[in-house]
Formats: structure tokens, C-alpha cells, sequence
């Protein structure tokens, strides 16, 4: 893969940004795409809109993707120095014992405390979950005073993860939801279509599609594309029958979520398209989740909206994979697709 | 029974796909020659103008329950999601019709017999009698929708059968734009049979945005509380259209309550008051469209709702169109 997509994926992925405070994903993805964009504006919910060609014939054509992530945020401060969390989207608590963490505007280094293993008991250790409330993140702080200025309550607490690739061809990081989709629309609209274009980089994705619900009022298109990382269960312990999705099986197709069944129009289309083109591509194969697409599916009187992803294991999780490959085809597919939206060679 | 009630049930319509029972209801209503369109999602929207007076948005949703299919395993047994709230005890032992006529029964892993009291769909599977994988995917695939098979069946003064949850609704409205067709009306109205209510109300959410109505009347079903050790539910059947007051989505709004209070009891219709623990209608979604509409239903009191035998009595039917009529000429 270019060296300048990897470059991307790393920046969005590495980007600290939980629901509510995505203002630092929003600025690499304007400046990526400055140049690119008729006009650039952010609304009241802080969603980004990238507008071009507006007063082109033809559909309106939306690209979506969420820049939230899931992540923790403080909630209190101790009088040692300690701080409580809470938790800002779906997050297994089982996950965040001992994890490394940045934590408010500074991005202060801290980690999840964990009691050492010798002091824990066979029960604790064999049938305890750590519930979030009980957690504390440990700064290297003596007492709340070296914290202040530094830390507060509301900060956003993210997971201090870095981005690499490993194995045959596969990319580790955190948020590969939704910033995989990120840099996918990135692309898409890098290129100049002969219709309008309304990207939406939205916020609150995470706390219940907040962002999109009232970006897709602002603009409310006819044709919505919303890309996601989503759920590949293709792992040891869990059945064929629950894999949802797999890792190298191509863009995933969603035919219905926990919140919504997709166009049956334009998803059949997408599938002729990878068809003439040789592309793999894959169902999502399990009815649950949900994404930004339900919410603007519904705007107004209605929009014909797909939802494509690249499939990530352990999404949700301090650290996810996901696969070249399928990067690269789901952006292909949607070149694809767009192109012959417009009448287009590609 | 009415060739309509049958033909309505029969028709193939799990949530986004009701484009069947909209050919069955266009056909139907076709002699009417009614204004009418079809918006993004699949709404079907008729309109019958009336200068001046308010807008009257009726909904009953084409759609019905179903499964999806997530995955055929290697001896051509399916495994499969819900298409709305299905209950698994309601959905073993039942045969499901998919679009291309196929049909399968759904079966639980034996293993589990044992402790059906925590069964869950992803114990279920659908066994299309194929004979492995490569014979079962000739026939269906991943994604593909099936509905309850079942034909309806009169029993005494009540019909037995599927998707009568909202095939029962839309039923109710077609008659009753027949009865008041070519009459003074006291609104303008726009009958929608809406989509995807299954799921979330979506259709009825679009449509109304569409239409902007000034008030609004859902028809759907209720649950009972007359079975044998039912839970506490002050509804039973033959005794009329139920009233709404309140359902897990919505409160009624009281003015479109009491307004269908009023006509029931000024024509001598029998009617009780519905207070629904559980479940919503597209009056839900009306409600909230843009600055607001006072929104109220009539719920046909429906037994085993979501199962492939669900029940209603026609007495309570024929009470629903007249007093649906009544509103309408009032």
C-alpha cells in the first residue's frame, strides 16, 4: 500500500478523540483535504461538513463516516491524585484493567491501576470483573494539586496506542471505528465528481448516532454512503456461525443492523460492481450494531442510504486490527461505484 | 372471511420489503381513483384534498416480521437474525416462506431441550430440506428474509393467522376509505400504509415529514389480557377497538383520545382504553414529526401478536372501520 495512505491511518488512528470532543480528527481531516473541498464547516454538534460541487446536476450524494471513538473521561479527581472515569460508548470493562492511557488536553501519560497479581485472591482473579466505576487511572501524581491546570473533570481519557503493521499485511491501532472509514471517505473525496458531494465527518456516533441525526437535517442528501469499521468475529473461540465478518474477506455489505436494513437498490449495485471488477466483498452476518446510517436514513422525508465497512477485529477494545487488503478493496469499491454513479471511467 | 383479509396476510412483506402488499393494496383500492405516491422508503400515500380543512395523516404499516439469514453451515442447515421482535419460543416448530417460495421449518439444537427456559435465537436453525451446503445455497443465501408460512383460518367469530399484526390495520383502512369514498369529509385526508414499522417506525417517520400532517390516527394491533394466566393487560377481544392511552413509545396525545372517545360513544361503538406495557406504532414517530402532531390510535385487540398464529376478532374489525368512518365524516 502507498506509503501516504499507511500515513493517514496512522494520524487519524493515533488521533485522541472520544464522543464530544472530536476537534483534533477534525483538523488533520481538513487539512488532508484542503484543496479538495468547495467549502469546509462545522455545525453546532461540531460535525465537519466538506461540500463540493453543491450546485451540480445530478443526486446528492452523501459520504459519511464518524470521527468519535470509544473512550473514558474523568469524572473525579482524588484527593491522592487518582483519578475516576466513566465510560463514553460500548466498552468491555474486562478490557481496561492495566491499559496505558492519555488523558486530557496535554495528553498525560497514565495507566488503568491494576492490583498486583499476589494480592488478589483465586476468586477475584478467576470470576471478578472490574467494573469501570471501581477503576482508578494512576498519573504518577502525589495529590490532586499536581494535577491541576493539567487535569480536569470532563477530560477525555483515550487509549495510548500506536499504530503498526504486522503479520501477512494487517494494520494495529485503536479507533480503527470509525477512523478506517475516515480515511476511506478521505480518499473519496479527494477526487472530483460531476455530482454534489456532501462529506459528513460526524461527532457522538458512539452515544447513539447523535452527530449524523442532525448533519443529515443540515444537508439532507438522496443517496448515503456511510463507512465503518465493523465487527470480525473470525477468532478461536467463537463460532462459524458468529463470525459477523472476517479479515481479508473484502468490504462488508450491510443488509440490516440492529438499526436499520439497507437500500436494496444501491446494495445490490455495489455488488454488481465488485463483481465486474474482481473485487472481493463480504455480508455483515449478523443483524446487530448499529451505525450513522439510521439516523440519516430517516432525515427528513428519507434518504437511500448504504452502510460499507472495513471489517476490525476487537473494535471497541484499546487495540484493533484490521487488513490491508480490505482497506484498499473497500476503497476501491466505492471508486468504483461512485464512478458509475457519475457515467464515468475509473 | 373477506378474500382480502386473505390475500393481504398472504402476501410476501417482511420490513423493507412490502412491495407486494402495496401491489395488493393498490390493485385493491384502485377503483377508488385516489391521488396517490410512493416516497423514498416505500410509503404508499393517498390523499383525498379537502380545502381548508386539517390534514389527517392515517397510518397502518405493510410490513411484517421475519428472520434473516446470517449464515448456511456446512449440511445446508441456515442460521438467521431477527426481522422485529421475535420471541424464540413463538418462532420454534414454525415454518418460514422465503420470497423464491422456499420454505423451511425452524428447529432448536437438540442439546438445548433441555433448558428452553434461557433459549435464544442463536440456538434456532432453519432446516430447508437440503441435503448440504452446495444444495441449500441454490435456494437461499446469506441476507435472504422468510416470513411465518400460514394460511388464515375462521374460528367462530375470529380469524386465526400471520402478519394479521398490521395486515389487520391496513385492512381496516381500505375499507374505510371505501365506505366514506365520494362523501364529505371533515379533513383532509392522506392514508399511508407506511414501511419498515418492524424495525423501529422508520417508515411512518419519513412519511410524515412528507405530509406534515395536523393530526394523526395510527391503526394497529394490541396485545390481550384474556388468555389463561396472561399478564395484567385490561384488553380482550370482541370487545371492540382499543383506545389508546399509552404504549412503551408514546403517550396519545389527548385531544386525538378523546376526540375517538367521542365518536365511539356518540355512535354506539363498543371501545376500551388501552394501556400497553410493551411496543409502540407508527403514531410514535408521527408525534415527534417536526414541531409536533397530536397523534392517537386504534388497536385492533390481536392475541399472540408476532407469533404465526395470531388472532382477531372480526366483530372488533368491523367496530374499527365504522369508527374510524365516523371520525372521518365527522
Amino acid at each position: 500500500m502507498e506509503q501516504k495512505r499507511i500515513e493517514l491511518l496512522r494520524k487519524l488512528t493515533e488521533a485522541r478523540a472520544i464522543s464530544g470532543r472530536e476537534d483534533e480528527v477534525a483538523e488533520i481531516l481538513r487539512a488532508e483535504l484542503a484543496g479538495h473541498a468547495d467549502t469546509v464547516e462545522r455545525d453546532a454538534i461540531k460535525n465537519m461538513f466538506v461540500l463540493k460541487g453543491m450546485n451540480k446536476p445530478g443526486p446528492r450524494v452523501m459520504l459519511n463516516a464518524h470521527m468519535d471513538e470509544v473512550g473514558l473521561y474523568v469524572t473525579h479527581i482524588t484527593k491522592e491524585g487518582y483519578l475516576h472515569v466513566g465510560k463514553a460508548g460500548g466498552i468491555d470493562d474486562r478490557l481496561l484493567l492495566g491499559k496505558k492511557v492519555l488523558v486530557g488536553k496535554d495528553s498525560l501519560p497514565g495507566v488503568i491501576a491494576a492490583k498486583a497479581v499476589h494480592l488478589c485472591t483465586t476468586e477475584e482473579i478467576e470470576t471478578k470483573v472490574v467494573k469501570v466505576e471501581d477503576l482508578v487511572i494512576d498519573v504518577g501524581a502525589k495529590s490532586d494539586k499536581d494535577v491541576t491546570g493539567k487535569v480536569a473533570v470532563g477530560d477525555q481519557v483515550t487509549f495510548a496506542t500506536t499504530f503498526g503493521m504486522f503479520g501477512d499485511g494487517y494494520f494495529v491501532g485503536k479507533a480503527f471505528d470509525d477512523r478506517a472509514g475516515c480515511a476511506v471517505v478521505t480518499e473519496l473525496l479527494r477526487i472530483d465528481w460531476p455530482f454534489p458531494v456532501i462529506g459528513m465527518f460526524s461527532t457522538q456516533e458512539e452515544i447513539g448516532t447523535k452527530g449524523a441525526r442532525v448533519g443529515a437535517w443540515r444537508y439532507t442528501p438522496d443517496i448515503s454512503i456511510t463507512v465503518e469499521g465493523t465487527i470480525a468475529a473470525d477468532i478461536g473461540e467463537v463460532k462459524d456461525y458468529q463470525e459477523v465478518t472476517n479479515l481479508g474477506g473484502g468490504p462488508v455489505l450491510t443488509i440490516k443492523d440492529g438499526g436499520m436494513v439497507t437500500d436494496h437498490k444501491l446494495r445490490k449495485r455495489l455488488i454488481e460492481i465488485a463483481a465486474k471488477n474482481g473485487l472481493p466483498w463480504q455480508f455483515k452476518r449478523m443483524p446487530a450494531g448499529g451505525t450513522d446510517a439510521r439516523s440519516i436514513q430517516t432525515a427528513k422525508g428519507g434518504v437511500r442510504a448504504v452502510a460499507v465497512a472495513v471489517p476490525a477485529r476487537y473494535i471497541h477494545s484499546p487495540v484493533s486490527l484490521i487488513k490491508e487488503s480490505d482497506y484498499e478493496n473497500t476503497v476501491t469499491l466505492l471508486t468504483k461505484f461512485l464512478a458509475d454513479l457519475a457515467g464515468m471511467e475509473a | 372471511m373477506d378474500r382480502l383479509i386473505r390475500t393481504l396476510t398472504q402476501a410476501w412483506g417482511p420490513t423493507s420489503y412490502e412491495e407486494g402488499v402495496r401491489n395488493v393494496i393498490t390493485a385493491e383500492l384502485s377503483s377508488l381513483h385516489l391521488e396517490n405516491s410512493v416516497d423514498t422508503l416505500g410509503n404508499l400515500v393517498y390523499r383525498i384534498p379537502c380545502a381548508g380543512r386539517q390534514k389527517l395523516l392515517l397510518s397502518a404499516h405493510m410490513d411484517q416480521i421475519g428472520i434473516i439469514v446470517t449464515y448456511v453451515d456446512k449440511n445446508g442447515f441456515l442460521r438467521f437474525g431477527a426481522v422485529g421482535g421475535l420471541d424464540p419460543y413463538k418462532v420454534l416448530g414454525q415454518r418460514v416462506l422465503f420470497a423464491n417460495g422456499k420454505v423451511g421449518v425452524i428447529a432448536v439444537e437438540t442439546k438445548e431441550r433441555k433448558t428452553l427456559e434461557h433459549l435464544s435465537l442463536d440456538r434456532l436453525f432453519v432446516d430447508i430440506g437440503a441435503t448440504s451446503q452446495v444444495d441449500a445455497l441454490k435456494h437461499v443465501g446469506v441476507g435472504d428474509f422468510a416470513v411465518f408460512v400460514g394460511e388464515p383460518v375462521e374460528v367462530g367469530t375470529r380469524v386465526t393467522g400471520v402478519a394479521l399484526d398490521d395486515r389487520i390495520g391496513c385492512y381496516i383502512l381500505m375499507k374505510t376509505l371505501k365506505a366514506v369514498a365520494g362523501k364529505k369529509l371533515g379533513y383532509e385526508i392522506y392514508a399511508m400504509f407506511s414501511v419498515q414499522e418492524e424495525i423501529g417506525i422508520k417508515g411512518a417517520k419519513v412519511g410524515a415529514w412528507g405530509v406534515q400532517p395536523d393530526l394523526a390516527i395510527a391503526l394497529d394491533v394490541t396485545m390481550c389480557g384474556d388468555t389463561p394466566e396472561s399478564a395484567i393487560l385490561d384488553i380482550g377481544l370482541g370487545k371492540g377497538p382499543a383506545i389508546k392511552v399509552k404504549d412503551a413509545g408514546m403517550i396519545a396525545t389527548p385531544v386525538v383520545r378523546d376526540l375517538l372517545i367521542a365518536a365511539a360513544k356518540k355512535h354506539k361503538i363498543p371501545f376500551q382504553l388501552e394501556v400497553l406495557q410493551g411496543g409502540t406504532t407508527d403514531a410514535a414517530a408521527i408525534q415527534t414529526n417536526a414541531a409536533g402532531v397530536p397523534s392517537g390510535v386504534i388497536s385492533v385487540p390481536d392475541r399472540y401478536v408476532h407469533s404465526a398464529s395470531e388472532m382477531v376478532d372480526m366483530g372488533d374489525v368491523e367496530n374499527c372501520v365504522k369508527l374510524l368512518s365516523a371520525v372521518l365524516l365527522s
